[in-house]
């Protein structure tokens, strides 16, 4: 950035420093002043790293079966107990965790492609590439998410698919429930663009379609693709969750929140054994309510509609 | 007479307007309903009615931001309507849109520099490495710094904002010009300064201009010719001096009555107009204005004025001149 020549004037050469700051920085500085999405973040920030890192610090990480050992109450060996295997809880929840988030993360970036894509094909060129897309996220979004999830889960049981493909699989699935949300979002952020002035301007300038598209409409489809996709992880670890708690999604011995919650679906458990199911639990909890938290200050200050209306 | 720059010839543009569950057509909004003008070289033409009697439109049309329903527009006699894509995208350079709100009309999101030289690019005109010199040699010419290079539009006040449609418009070296109401949204204190700069530009430059407006004082301090717009249709059409001086049409007259006069004793008679100006969905039948023209006679009701000469290059559409 150029200094501006004000000089004698050194009060204004610092706001005209300040003010020249991008849309980007402004939004960054205002969502710091939202106390709780910052707290949403720093949540996500620590579950991702103990999940990630922690394992590798436990005595427990190769899950070795020790019968001997079941369903020990938390104490100072086992923080969080052991499970009807003798395996440390803390340490299967922080390996659940790893596949949680990957999981949420991957299915968000996959159905954030397609739906980007696709959205913005069918919110630019319009016609009938767009009606083929619209009817075909319509059909999708018209059956509700969970019931597919769970024939899709079924058909992969009747079909013995290996529980390491299942992981990928369940990740496709979510994906597949997940874009033509996101493709319909992004095709009325993009219809909405087209009729801005600022659109008619590059008209009349004679910018080509390739500029338009991806100097004027992607960079202002941008902050909503963020809030979106922050928004979109918390669904899909809570659909994953729930795929897996009822035994449709990933399966023992990959240890997911959802499955870890099921491996203590029965009266006894509930009762006398509340560090089985009261972790992973709160953490499924905690992870996605922390998520939303953080998106919707990222849609607060990222809103176009915020941004532009001025 | 030389060869107009811009002929406008008995242009039409009707809006569908689309209803129901099938989403048919059930009307169209006349909004610019068989309009002829021409512009010369140098000249600067106003076009001026109340708002919503169909101005934008004729300037959008022109510039074929809406395909025209009908009708004509040659510009240095080209018949740019009847251009292929490419062919348009060729000749935009050469005519350029002033937005009435300058906000609206930048991209939030790119930096003055940019937006400005990014044509310059897209058309050849420049070369990489010089083209920060071109923009500010522009953003310069229209009362802008050096330092605005890098910012948003966001950091810049209403007035400035306007210099920067200029500028971006400017930096192609247009011949042609259309501002529709560019001074419309900015504090009178400012609108002085920015017709200012167009009147210097248009010295400097050459240009021609198309200047929209709904009020009648601003045109008079910038126009050679004016023409006078009610929904859709031209109501008289006169140089600057001729129409200020002689107005023939009701719908002029009005219009003129409700300028503030600095000298009370020349306040000519307020002509005060009924009503709205009515939907040009629906226009009345007859004389457009009859619904609201004081002398409006039983004939106006049914039989359309024509548009015809009455004096030097003096035209008008009412049955009682
Ligand atoms: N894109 C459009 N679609 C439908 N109707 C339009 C559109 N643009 C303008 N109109 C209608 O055309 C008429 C003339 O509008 P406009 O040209 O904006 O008038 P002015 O600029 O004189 O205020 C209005 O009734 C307006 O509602
Ligand atoms: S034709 Fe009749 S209604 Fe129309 S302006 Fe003239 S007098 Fe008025
Ligand atoms: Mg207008």
């Amino acid at each position: 950035m150029s200094i501006p020549t004000t000089a004698g004037r050194p009060e204004k050469a610092i706001r005209a420093l300040d003010v020249s700051d991008s849309l980007w920085r402004q939004s960054i500085r205002q969502l710091r002043k939202n106390k709780l999405a910052v707290a949403g973040f720093a949540f996500i920030a620590f579950m991702f790293l103990i999940c990630f890192i922690g394992p590798l610090f436990s005595p427990y990480a190769d899950g070795k079966i020790n019968p001997a050992n079941m369903h020990q109450p938390p104490s100072a060996k086992h923080w969080l107990g052991t499970d009807l295997l003798g395996r440390d809880v803390l340490t299967r929840l922080l390996q659940a965790g790893r596949i949680s988030l990957t999981v949420g993360l991957a299915s968000m970036a996959l159905s954030m492609t397609i739906g980007t894509v696709l959205g913005i094909v069918s919110g630019y060129y319009r016609g009938v590439v767009d009606q083929i897309i619209m009817r075909v996220a319509d059909l999708l979004f018209t059956i509700p998410g969970l019931p597919i999830l769970f024939i899709m889960g079924a058909l992969m049981s009747d079909w013995k698919i290996p529980t390491d493909y299942r992981l990928y699989l369940v990740m496709l699935m979510l994906s597949i429930i997940g874009w033509p949300g996101v493709a319909r979002l992004v095709r009325s952020q993009m219809l909405t663009l087209r009729e801005r002035e600022y659109m008619q301007a590059a008209d009349v300038l004679g910018l080509s379609d390739k500029r338009k598209l991806f100097r004027h409409l992607l960079p202002n489809v941008f902050p909503l693709l963020i809030v979106i996709a922050t928004l979109s992880i918390g669904g899909a670890i809570l659909s994953e969750s729930a795929l897996s708690f009822f035994g449709l999604g990933v399966m023992p011995p990959t240890p997911t929140w959802g499955n870890m919650i099921d491996a203590a679906n029965n009266v006894i458990d509930f009762e006398k054994r509340p560090w089985l199911w009261i972790p992973p639990g709160l953490a499924i909890f905690l992870t996605v309510i922390a998520i939303n938290i953080f998106g919707d200050g990222l849609r607060d200050v990222l809103d176009p509609k915020q941004n532009t209306s001025r | 007479m030389s060869e107009a720059l811009l002929e406008v010839r008995r242009l039409k543009k009707y809006f569908p307007i689309n209803a129901g569950l099938l989403n048919r057509t059930v009307g169209y909004v006349k909004a610019v309903d068989d309009i002829s003008f021409t512009i010369q070289p140098g000249e600067t033409f106003g076009l001026v009615g109340e708002s919503g009697s169909g101005k934008s439109t004729v300037g959008r049309t022109i510039l074929r931001l809406h395909e025209k329903t009908s009708g004509d527009v040659l510009f240095k006699g080209i018949p740019f309507h009847g251009l292929p894509k490419t062919e348009v995208r060729k000749l935009r350079p050469k005519m350029q849109l002033i937005f009435q709100d300058p906000y609206s009309s930048l991209n939030p999101r790119i930096r003055i520099g940019d937006a400005i030289g990014e044509s310059l690019l897209e058309h050849g005109l420049a070369e990489k490495d010089e083209l920060r010199d071109v923009v500010l040699d522009v953003l310069e010419a229209c009362g802008l710094s050096s330092y605005h290079y890098s910012r948003f539009p966001h950091e810049f006040s209403g007035g400035q904002r306007q210099r920067l449609g200029i500028a971006r418009a400017l930096v192609l070296n247009p011949d042609f010009i259309i501002a529709d109401e560019p001074v419309s949204a900015l504090d009178v204190s400012i609108q002085a300064q920015i017709i200012n700069l167009f009147q210097k530009l248009q010295h400097t430059r050459g240009l021609t201009y198309l200047f929209i407006s709904h009020d009648l004082s601003v045109v008079e301090h910038l126009c050679n010719r004016i023409g006078v717009m009610y929904l859709g249709s031209m109501m008289e059409m006169a140089s600057r001096d001729e129409l200020f001086s002689r107005p023939l049409h009701p719908y002029t007259k009005a219009l003129l009555s409700a300028i503030p006069v600095p000298v009370p004793r020349l306040k000519r008679e307020r002509i005060v107009l009924k009503g709205d100006i009515p939907s040009p969905a629906n226009p009345p039948s007859g004389c457009k204005f009859h619904t609201r023209c004081p002398l409006a006679t039983a004939q106006c009701k049914e039989l359309v004025p024509e548009f015809r000469l009455v004096g030097d290059d003096h035209y008008v559409a009412c049955h009682l001149v």
